[in-house]
């Protein structure tokens, strides 16, 4: 039976990054992912990674605007670690073989993005995503001999011991479908976010709250939850992304009527406010009539503005997107964009060692919630997330793998009670609803009530849906009766994890009646620091969610009012 | 704002190769109705198939946008990207109106569209040593490296591991050991990394292998193949130049001698002298070549090849032998070429990579145009993004059109880049 000091559930950003950290520190180590490690969602962040690396920046500043991109619900020690260790980690990797774009005296080039009082944004093009992780992956094959990679395994559950420690996980080797329970020291998750709850979004398939539901299931509290990022700029029919980097460029966001409507709710940054707040200001437009498209339901993003050889050669990218998935050229024509889902804030709460309140069990990047996005994460800070806290993650397993002894729990029980489950869902007679059927309603279902603007009775009526739809997915059918590369079972599963997410989600949203960074209640227009500066915990209690709070750590920037 | 996104669903029928390695029969070919907008991709109707009629249906995917590199299948024969091939494209281009869906070739099946790309591809990769070996020392903050090799190696870091040059790689159907496009264009990556310390090594490496740099055979399949204008076998040619140019790398292939007889009897004769071409390689550059031992082995030992070349009427034995003749103009305008190329203080590498310039940037009262125009389009009821791009392609400059756009084009230059340049080993006639 496999066992490992630490084994890591992800080999996107942080998992690799986690990864190649713990073997630096000596620790035998694993990742394990249900797709190959370059297929991972990491790959598709696009505009670049913050860092405070000019000359004329400071870390302090980087961290402020981060402070104020999340509407003062991030935690400011954690804000602070990020920011402090940005510049550091950016130069490791430009040292591992980063092909970061260079300004004329060769040094890296920085570029504007969303709620940065400066141009701060290292990049590769618009492929930075793509860049760092292929990157890391090339250290990963070089380093084979200390990192052991379980390329195709999907995780169905962690495990914990008698004493509540996380000591292993149980697995499903995709190609084969053959279950094995793995024994480690530390489990580290590094598995993603969950967009796939929406539909549309920006996400791939494969991002399905894994980790998030597999924390929640051993006991581990989510934090943040109803904090979910629209993107302000995705594609009109397919939600697919357009990078932020074409507005750093320069790019213009027009109504209906032409109008540059950002002049109303961020005068300033205009086209650069943060997110949260230009995807309302969209938004507004949009039910307020002066959106454009067949429904109306769409702004134009005018790319035109930028010149040509700067958008084919820093947004090659998108202009390739506009080309194959909408029929534009955006050189030399406006896109419509809208709102959509794009990334969740909130996930499994971690300290800023990525240490979760269950000992051996870790979480980084986009599962994990330090809390370094609060209420609205800013561009190009999720690499950086999930970049320091995997390495920390990575760095503190090993440390305390070091002085303790592998674990002797009974994981075989484990295995059979997920084998007997999947074989379970296998075997389902094929009478009311498919699995598919009933993840695109969880998908539409979110993304009409619990999106950019909410109110209690949309959430309420999003609590009773799901709970309909938890029931109706545990008789749920599928096709595929085999065992070699059944996606269509691991389908169902995942749509237990994606449910998962959805109601912590909604119940999250539900409690926190105030409005702050991406969450929006029309019933409660206001921000309301003096009973919810504090986030919002839930664990799940027997069988359902149990809501809590904990504090907001403020070291240095004390809230104010948020203008752009 | 009238789009290609506008136009109403209509009906797909895929027929799609499905093979179960438990069932113990053979492949067999599954057809599905589906009813999606025309401007949607081939793995959105697989999708689709999948969630209304056949769960089981197996095939790798996530991002939907091209970028992860996981939907590599073959399309009405040929490879691409499952989400990056339109449906009415597809349609056009199948025989009989049906969309064929495979799994990519040159790699085992697992299952139905999905392929063991670890027994071929990720070896090959790791073939090539794919990390940076920095240069020493280190410094403490970044590189100084030029913005320009920057972008130059961004080429083929947009490679997102697809595997579809490798499934249609002719050489690698015929050599299964041939390192192959992909990870030749990775190499590439670190040869053109001004931070690595090993180019030399790294050619040297990949020159000397038989199944190295000297084994592609310059077809092109791999640049037609390739989502991503990475261009591998584009990065192949540069690999070899700066082998031979720059490093001056004799290799056991005989690639670099094959090259150098190749570019003098080109220079000379105006065009290839084939008789000539297998003796010079191998025996020496100039007409006593021939009588070398070395030259004489290899002519003896492809004389199989050389009567199996004359009876498919490969090539005409009388110019084979005697040479090509081609005028005096004709000859002086070959040497001017010649001389025009090799009188750069530096060798000129064309990157087609980025392309166009602020020169032909469209006037900002131009896109109201464009925009008249398309919604003029949709009210004629001609094909709006076709109108669009027309109105687009009239005010750009024609030249930055003419690079733009589809691989093959970018190709075509290519090869235009290097005939004109170093005419480095085309042919591997010796093979």
């Amino acid at each position: 039976m496999p066992a490992h000091d630490v084994l890591i559930i992800g080999a996107g950003l942080a998992g690799q990054r986690a990864a190649l950290a713990a073997a630096q520190a000596g620790a035998s180590v694993a990742i394990m992912s249900k797709v190959h490690p370059v297929r991972s969602h990491s790959v598709a962040a696009a505009g670049g990674i913050n860092a405070a690396i000019s000359v004329d920046d400071d870390w302090h500043s980087h961290a402020y605007d981060t402070v104020k991109g999340s509407d003062f619900l991030g935690d400011q020690d954690a804000i602070e670690v990020m920011c402090s260790e940005a510049p550091g980690e950016v130069m490791h990797l430009e040292h591992m073989g980063v092909t970061f774009h260079r300004n004329e005296k060769g040094e890296l080039d920085l570029r504007a993005f969303g709620g940065a009082s400066m141009k701060r944004t290292a990049y590769v093009a618009d492929i930075t995503g793509q860049a760092l992780l292929h990157v890391l992956y090339e250290q990963l094959m070089k380093h084979h001999e200390s990192v052991e990679r379980y390329e195709e395994w999907f995780t169905t559950s962690l495990i914990r011991a008698e004493n509540g420690d996380c000591c292993g996980v149980v697995a499903r080797e995709v190609r084969s479908g053959r279950m094995e329970a793995f024994t480690a020291k530390n489990v580290i998750l590094a598995c993603g976010g969950a967009g796939q709850a929406y539909k549309p979004t920006t996400n791939g398939l494969i991002v399905t709250g894994d980790g998030i539901a597999m924390a929640y299931r051993a006991g581990a509290p989510l934090m943040d939850m109803e904090m979910v990022q629209y993107h302000p700029t995705t594609l009109l029919g397919s939600g697919i992304l357009i990078t932020e980097g074409a507005r750093g460029e320069g790019a213009h966001l027009l109504n209906a009527e032409g109008e540059r409507f950002m002049e109303k709710s961020a005068p300033n940054k205009m086209e650069l406010a943060s997110r949260d707040v230009v995807s309302r200001a969209e938004q507004i437009e949009i039910d307020e009539g002066r959106g454009v498209g067949p429904d109306g339901q769409g702004i134009l993003l005018d790319v035109t503005v930028v010149p040509r050889r700067r958008t084919l050669e820093a947004l090659r990218e998108i202009v390739n997107l506009g080309k194959d998935f909408a029929g534009v050229d955006i050189t030399r024509e406006p896109i419509t964009i809208r709102p959509g889902q794009h990334y969740i804030m909130g996930g499994v709460k971690t300290d800023i060692d990525g240490r979760t309140p269950i000992e051996g069990l870790y979480a980084a990047g986009e599962v994990a919630c330090v809390s370094v996005h609060g209420g609205n994460r800013l561009g190009a800070n999720s690499l950086l997330d999930t970049l320091i806290f995997g390495r920390r993650s990575g760095e503190h397993a090993a440390a305390r793998a070091a002085v303790m002894p592998m674990p002797q729990a009974d994981v075989a029980a484990a295995r059979h009670r997920d084998e007997r489950e999947l074989e379970e869902i296998i075997s389902r007679p094929r009478e009311g609803r498919r699995v598919s059927e009933i993840k695109n309603e969880l998908g539409e279902l979110m993304n009409s009530n619990v999106a950019v603007f909410r109110d209690e009775a949309g959430l309420q009526a999003a609590r009773e849906t799901i709970e309909r739809l938890r029931t109706e997915a545990r008789a749920a059918w599928i096709d595929d009766r085999g065992t070699v590369f059944n996606q269509d079972v691991l389908g169902a599963v995942e749509l237990g994890y994606m449910i998962d997410c959805a109601e912590t989600t909604v119940v999250s949203a539900i409690e926190r009646k105030e409005s702050r960074g991406a969450q929006y209640r029309t019933d409660f227009p206001e921000r309301n620091d003096e009973e919810w500066l504090k986030h919002i915990d839930v664990s799940m209690n027997g069988t359902g969610p149990q809501v809590s709070y904990s504090p907001v750590t403020i070291t240095q920037w004390p809230p104010e009012e948020r203008r752009y | 704002m009238a789009t290609s996104t506008d136009r109403p669903p209509e009906e797909f029928t895929l027929r799609v190769r499905r093979y179960n390695p438990e069932s113990g029969s053979a492949p067999y070919w599954d057809e599905h109705t589906v009813e999606l907008e025309p401007h949607r991709s081939v793995l959105e109707a697989i999708l689709q198939a999948r969630d209304r009629f056949d769960g089981s249906i197996g095939i790798r995917c996530s991002c939907r946008q091209a970028i992860c590199g996981s939907c590599g299948v073959r399309v009405n024969g040929e490879p691409a990207l499952a989400c990056h091939t339109h449906l009415d494209a597809a349609k056009t281009s199948s025989s009989d109106g049906v969309i064929v869906v495979e799994p990519m070739g040159n790699m085992p099946v697992i299952k139905d569209l999905i392929v063991d790309m670890d027994a071929v591809h990720w070896k090959k990769i790791e073939r090539v040593t794919p990390w940076l070996i920095a240069k020493e020392p280190v410094p403490e903050r970044e590189y100084l490296v030029s913005h320009d090799a920057m972008v130059d190696v961004t080429q083929t870091m947009a490679c997102i591991q697809c595997g579809a040059c490798v499934s249609d790689c002719l050489s690698m159907e015929v050599d299964p050991g041939f390192i192959g496009p992909a990870a030749l264009a990775k190499a590439y990556r670190f040869v053109g990394d001004p931070r690595d310390a090993a180019q030399f090594d790294r050619l040297n490496d990949l020159a000397q292998d038989p199944d190295g740099i000297f084994d592609c055979t310059h077809c092109f399949k791999c640049v037609e193949a390739c989502p991503k204008d990475v261009n591998p076998m584009g990065q192949i040619m540069r690999l070899r130049r700066i082998a031979t140019a720059d490093h001056h790398i004799v290799d056991r292939n005989n690639g670099e001698r094959h090259e150098a007889a190749f570019t003098t009897l080109v220079r000379d004769y105006g065009l290839n002298f084939e008789a000539e071409l297998l003796s010079r390689s191998y025996g020496g550059n100039s007409w006593f070549g021939k009588f070398k031992p070395a030259a004489a082995k290899e002519l003896l030992s492809s004389v199989p090849v050389i009567v199996r070349g004359l009876l498919t009427g490969k090539f005409n034995p009388k110019l084979a032998l005697l040479g090509h003749k081609i005028s005096k103009r004709d000859l002086d305008g070959v040497r001017a070429i010649y001389d025009k190329v090799e009188g750069r203080p530096e060798r000129l590498e064309l990157n087609l990579y980025v392309t166009g310039s602020d020169e032909d940037q469209t006037p900002s009262h131009a896109n109201g145009a464009a925009r008249a125009d398309a919604r003029a389009a949709d009210a004629s009821g001609v094909e709006p993004a076709q109108a669009a791009s027309a109105a687009s392609v009239a005010d750009a400059d024609p030249d930055a059109s003419a690079h733009q756009d589809s691989g093959v084009e970018a190709g075509d230059g290519a090869l235009a880049d290097e005939e004109a340049r170093a005419p480095a080993g085309e042919e591997e006639t010796s093979g």
